[in-house]
């Protein structure tokens, strides 16, 4: 109790992790134990991502910070306090929770079901649905879909009304159960770059729960990976845990491509640009525009890359439309994996590298981040030797 | 025709009776139904005793409720408290069962949403798990309400006045034209209680009146499956 209040007295509050599992246990009546012996501290104002195989007691983990699930044994703390003395309506009103199944009332409106929260805590319906259509706009959605019932949305649509209503009542805490993993992987990704943008400016303490290594490590501050029976295997940044699994079961969990999933974490400050030759796509139809290397570049006026001309197949290119597509872009400081990605994908082996207006500015060449990416590991190993003797 | 217009006045006053007796039991129904339902969900033992008995009760012979009910009840033979209760014991043994199954049809997600957001357990029953019973609860509304308009005349037997007394008095007196006059009465009350309930229905599930806008999404699956379902 002491050094809880001098902690505090020396501005440790701030410090303190959000939510604290103090050695979790959750035997369920049957027998099964779902969570065994969890300690974790999660950070204020960051996402943690909780992330293993299917039955290792993610949402039974989650669940006991919202007290829907009561441990068998251990503790949690929310801002220091033990949840166990709260009353768990109160509690649940305090942290926002989307699911997988959007979980959204068939029977109100969209605009309802983001207002239920603050209807719960008593706030006026007229406000409370004011706040909701504000909400719609925060998580993409048109201000006229909150008439609709959910029923008349689609999967996407229903999860981003399920981020909307988690966030309606401003909780400090939001707990996610798999939120994206029942859409489409295209949806899936916009939901993900969405929450991530949310996050910047609203610095929740967020659960997320997810089976999927790569969302993991997209989202997550820190990933905790949870094995079968609920034991914690391990608790790192995702860089980390890409970098050096702490175990053959974390190894295995994150996958073989691990090594090419740990590139995102590399910077590509190093690839070298090159010039790289163009033509307007309006010049396309005159004959005389002839092109002098195996593969050119056509850009709109705007200098956006619109697509290749073969050499060999000149003659036959007239307008934007026989264009032979490109590949993904090269962003000036995106990372090393999305370099390699672009020089990969581009039929010409050229990746397109572009500045942040999306005009090209020159090409990147396979090659030479290989070798980038070999050198940052070599001098890696390097390293880790050096700290092991 | 001519008979019909003559005795108006006794006609519509029975059509009020029959009215009455068919109508009250259905309300009362759904008052000790819904709680019933409710807490044969939450106790299995419970549950299982109040639907046993609702089965047995439900076997009983419309007339010898009507005849034993007085003796229980300490009323008059012919008064329409005993149709009424009677009535009120079958409507509410067929809907315990239906509301029970639709309060268990509900979707797994959307109830573990309730409490993921902090809804107490009466604040969730009354308003999320009882709205969405509603059109299971008017489908058995719809036959409960056409039974007891049938049922209603049996009270004319013993004595009680509904249109049923068109039937016994036109078959004492062997007047057809009174009987077919009950007969088509019957059917048209029958008609109108059933278009009421509709409307009725319609008016306080706004969310099954709109057409989903794309495809199959889990809700409208199921908001589907419980129409089937109902
Ligand atoms: N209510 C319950 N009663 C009994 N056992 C349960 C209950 N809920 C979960 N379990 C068991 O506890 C274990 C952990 O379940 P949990 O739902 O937490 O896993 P999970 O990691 O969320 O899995 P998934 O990725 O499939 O959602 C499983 O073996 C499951 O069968
Ligand atoms: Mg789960």
């Amino acid at each position: 109790m002491t050094t809880e209040t001098s902690s505090r007295s020396m501005g440790g509050a701030a410090r303190r992790p959000m939510i604290e599992l103090r050695g979790v246990t959750k035997t369920y009546p049957g027998g099964q134990t779902a969570v065994n012996n969890l300690s974790l501290d999660i950070d204020r104002g960051a996402i943690t991502v909780l992330v293993g195989p299917s039955g290792c007691g993610k949402t039974t983990t989650m669940r006991m910070i919202n007290r829907m699930v009561e441990p068998t044994s251990g503790a949690v703390l929310v801002d220091g306090e033990d949840i166990a003395d709260r009353k768990a309506s109160d509690l649940r009103r305090s942290m926002g929770y989307v699911m997988q199944s959007s979980g959204l009332m068939p029977h109100r409106t969209v605009l309802d079901n983001i207002a239920t929260v603050p209807r719960l805590n008593g706030v006026p319906r007229k406000d409370a649905r004011t706040r909701a259509s504000e909400l719609l706009e925060v998580v993409g959605l048109a201000p006229d879909l909150g008439r609709r019932y959910p029923a008349q949305l689609s999967g996407g649509q229903q999860q981003r009304v399920g981020v909307a209503r988690a966030l309606a009542a401003d909780p400090p805490i939001l707990l996610m159960d798999e939120p994206f993993s029942a859409v489409d992987p295209v949806v899936r990704q916009e939901l993900q770059e969405e929450l991530l943008r949310l996050q910047r400016d609203m610095a929740k303490t967020i659960v997320f729960v997810t089976h999927d290594i790569d969302e993991a490590t997209i989202l997550g501050d820190k990933v905790a990976v949870l094995n079968i029976g609920g034991v914690l295997a391990q608790y790192a940044t995702p860089e980390e845990i890409l970098r050096a699994p702490a175990s053959d079961f974390v190894a295995g969990f994150v996958g073989r491509d691990r090594g090419f999933r740990h590139l995102s974490f590399q910077e590509g400050e190093g690839v070298r640009i090159h010039s790289i030759q163009t033509i307007e796509v309006d010049r396309l139809g005159d004959p005389d525009a002839a092109v002098t290397s195996p593969w050119t570049l056509a850009v709109d006026a705007g200098g956006r890359p619109q697509g290749w001309v073969p050499q060999n197949r000149r003659s036959a290119i007239r307008s934007a439309g026989d264009l032979v597509p490109g590949g993904s872009l090269y962003r000036r400081g995106d990372t090393l994996r999305r370099a390699l990605d672009a020089a990969l994908s581009a039929p010409s082996g050229l990746g397109v590298a572009v500045d942040d207006e999306g005009r090209v500015v020159g090409s990147v060449r396979a090659g030479e981040i290989l070798e980038l990416i070999e050198d940052a590991r070599v001098s890696r190993g390097r390293a880790n030797y050096n700290t092991a003797v | 025709m001519e008979w019909f217009l003559a005795n108006i006045d006794f006609i519509a006053g029975l059509t009020g009776q029959h009215l009455i007796q068919s109508v009250v039991p259905l309300v009362l129904a759904v008052v000790l139904a819904v709680p019933l339902a409710q807490l044969a969900r939450l106790n299995r033992t419970v549950g299982a005793v109040i639907l046993t008995l609702s089965s047995i009760l439900y076997t009983i012979p419309s007339l010898a409720m009507f005849v034993f009910l007085p003796l229980l009840l300490g009323t008059s033979i012919i008064s329409p408290v005993n149709v009424i209760v009677a009535l009120t014991i079958y409507a509410v043994a067929l809907l315990v069962r239906s509301t029970l199954d639709a309060l268990e049809s509900i979707d797994d997600g959307v109830r573990q949403a309730a409490v993921a957001m902090g809804f107490t357990p009466v604040r969730r029953f009354l308003t999320v798990d009882f709205p969405l019973s509603i059109p299971v609860l008017f489908a058995g509304l719809r036959v409960i309400s056409v039974t007891n308009i049938s049922l209603v005349s049996v009270g004319a037997l013993i004595g009680v006045s509904s249109l049923g007394t068109l039937f016994t008095d036109g078959l004492f007196r062997s007047f057809p034209t009174e009987i077919a006059v009950g007969i088509l009465i019957t059917l048209v009350l029958a008609l109108v209680m059933d278009l009421v309930l509709v409307a009725l229905e319609r008016l306080v599930t706004p969310w099954r009146r709109q057409a989903p806008a794309k495809g199959s999404t889990p809700e409208t699956v199921a908001v589907e499956a419980y129409r089937v379902g109902a």
